[in-house]
């Protein structure tokens, strides 16, 4: 009964685990770039969900200041959080235009292509 | 019933995760990561983080959705489905996922109150807004105003990052190298 | 999507009020969820939607490129020197207070000029990127 207990609370750090863990996967067993970019965007997103859910108390609303409400959740990972998803986008945007770079140079977006044709394979 | 909306979104998420990760076209991908987003902007709803849940609602469904698909079009939209060892990357896996879990056992069970989170620089956070010393939604203002210089460094690397796509793409554009790959490289 | 009377008569009609939403998001920032990174996001998605129903062309008219392009510093810029006034008045950089007599009115202040700082290069670095993939689509 404890381990379910203690299971059911702390579901969401085992999703956030899973999430991060396939992110983990994809980039290492995947050759194709875009792959490789949409799971570190996983990653990345797992990040989000690991900093935001400590942060919610049950029964609490939204950090926005109201006079019916008295508790809160913690508004600083929302700020940190934030931040980094805006930052998240415009660094994928950077690794995509690498990736048309390469795709323009070598006429492919698989690694063991690219790696044969280098001949370092 | 939080905790019930919050349990049923979470898997629905991980259940997306393990499509995206074995679709094989690559449209398919782009398509599945912006239904992840818009989970994800629901599960950051039920989290209370509402400023995050409406920049992910829009950035991760929207733009990146956009910019992925201009680079399917600018490349190849099969993935190569040449059989690659997987066994190596799925132990890596594992053994960090289970070493996190190990980890994460000790931790404050969700949703608790008393939490150590909860007790440094919130609650001052929260009374400054009780004394209308700040603007009423908290995110807002430890964003711009508490934490200022720290989003100033975040507008400086979105311009770096902008500044690093431009300068990759809008360059003239090289004759590609046939067998000679090494040298037209650098 | 040039010749879909449905998409292009409904594009049109929503156009104009995406941008009023942002603009809502960034100005009611202080009170409802949102702010500048927000508003900035879906101010460029409004200028995406349009390249996407109209063609990039017409899109440019009407955010030209050399504009969009100078204002990726700009924002930085504007957030920037909006903590030099304190500076020179002897306090610290980046505080607020000078703006005004009344703190909280002070703190309003400074945080609306920040945030119009990361709305104008949240939106000009979206839009900029979605140029710069198109742009080298079309020259393929």
């Amino acid at each position: 009964m404890t381990a379910l207990t203690t299971f059911l609370e702390h579901y969401n750090y085992f999703i956030t685990i899973f999430l991060m863990v396939s992110g983990l996967y994809i980039v290492i067993a995947r050759g194709n770039m875009i792959k490789k970019l949409v799971g570190l965007s996983l990653f990345q997103t797992s990040v989000y969900l690991l900093y935001v859910a400590p942060g919610k108390i049950i029964g609490g609303t939204a950090p926005i200041f109201d006079r019916a409400y008295t508790v809160y959740s913690n508004p600083l990972p929302h700020v940190l959080i934030l931040t980094a998803i805006v930052v998240g986008v415009a660094t994928l945007a950077l690794g995509l235009a690498l990736v048309v770079r390469i795709n323009e140079a070598y006429g492919t977006i698989e690694e063991d292509e690219i790696f044969s044709a280098d001949g370092e394979i | 019933m939080e905790l019930f909306t919050n349990a049923v979104l979470l898997t629905l998420l991980a259940i997306v995760t393990v499509a995206i990760a074995r679709q094989r076209s690559l449209f398919g991908v782009v398509i599945l990561s912006g239904i992840y987003s818009f989970l994800m902007a629901s599960v950051l709803i039920v989290l209370d983080a509402v400023d995050v849940a409406m920049t992910e609602a829009s950035v991760g469904a929207g733009i990146s959705t956009v910019i992925l698909l201009a680079t399917l079009h600018l490349t190849k939209s099969i993935e190569y489905p040449k059989p690659r060892n997987t066994l190596l990357p799925l132990f890596v896996s594992v053994f960090v996922g289970a070493a996190l879990v190990w980890g994460t056992i000790d931790l404050p069970a969700f949703g608790t109150a008393d939490a150590p989170i909860h007790r440094h620089t919130t609650p001052r956070y929260i009374s400054d807004a009780q004394d209308h010393r700040i603007a009423p939604n908290i995110v807002t203002a430890v964003l711009a105003d508490y934490r200022s210089f720290d989003t100033m460094g975040e507008t400086a690397v979105i311009f770096t990052g902008g500044i690093g796509v431009v300068l990759l793409l809008k360059g003239r554009r090289r004759r590609r190298p046939g067998k000679t790959a090494g040298e037209g490289m650098s | 999507m040039k010749h879909d009377v449905i998409l292009r008569v409904g594009v049109k009609l929503l156009l104009p009020f995406i941008l009023l939403f942002a603009l809502y998001v960034h100005y009611h920032g202080d009170y409802g969820p949102g702010g500048g990174f927000q508003a900035g996001v879906i101010s460029a998605g409004m200028i995406i939607l349009y390249a996407l129903v109209f063609g990039v062309d017409r899109a440019k008219r009407i955010a030209p490129e050399w504009l969009v392009e100078r204002l990726v510093p700009a924002g930085v810029l504007i957030y920037a020197s909006a903590g030099l006034p304190a500076m020179f008045a002897g306090k610290n950089y980046l505080d607020y207070t000078i703006y005004s007599h009344d703190p909280l009115h002070g703190h309003e202040w400074g945080v609306l000029l920040v945030e119009t700082g990361v709305i104008v290069t949240v939106a000009a670095t979206m839009t900029a990127i979605f140029y710069a993939f198109v742009d080298r689509g079309r020259s393929a």
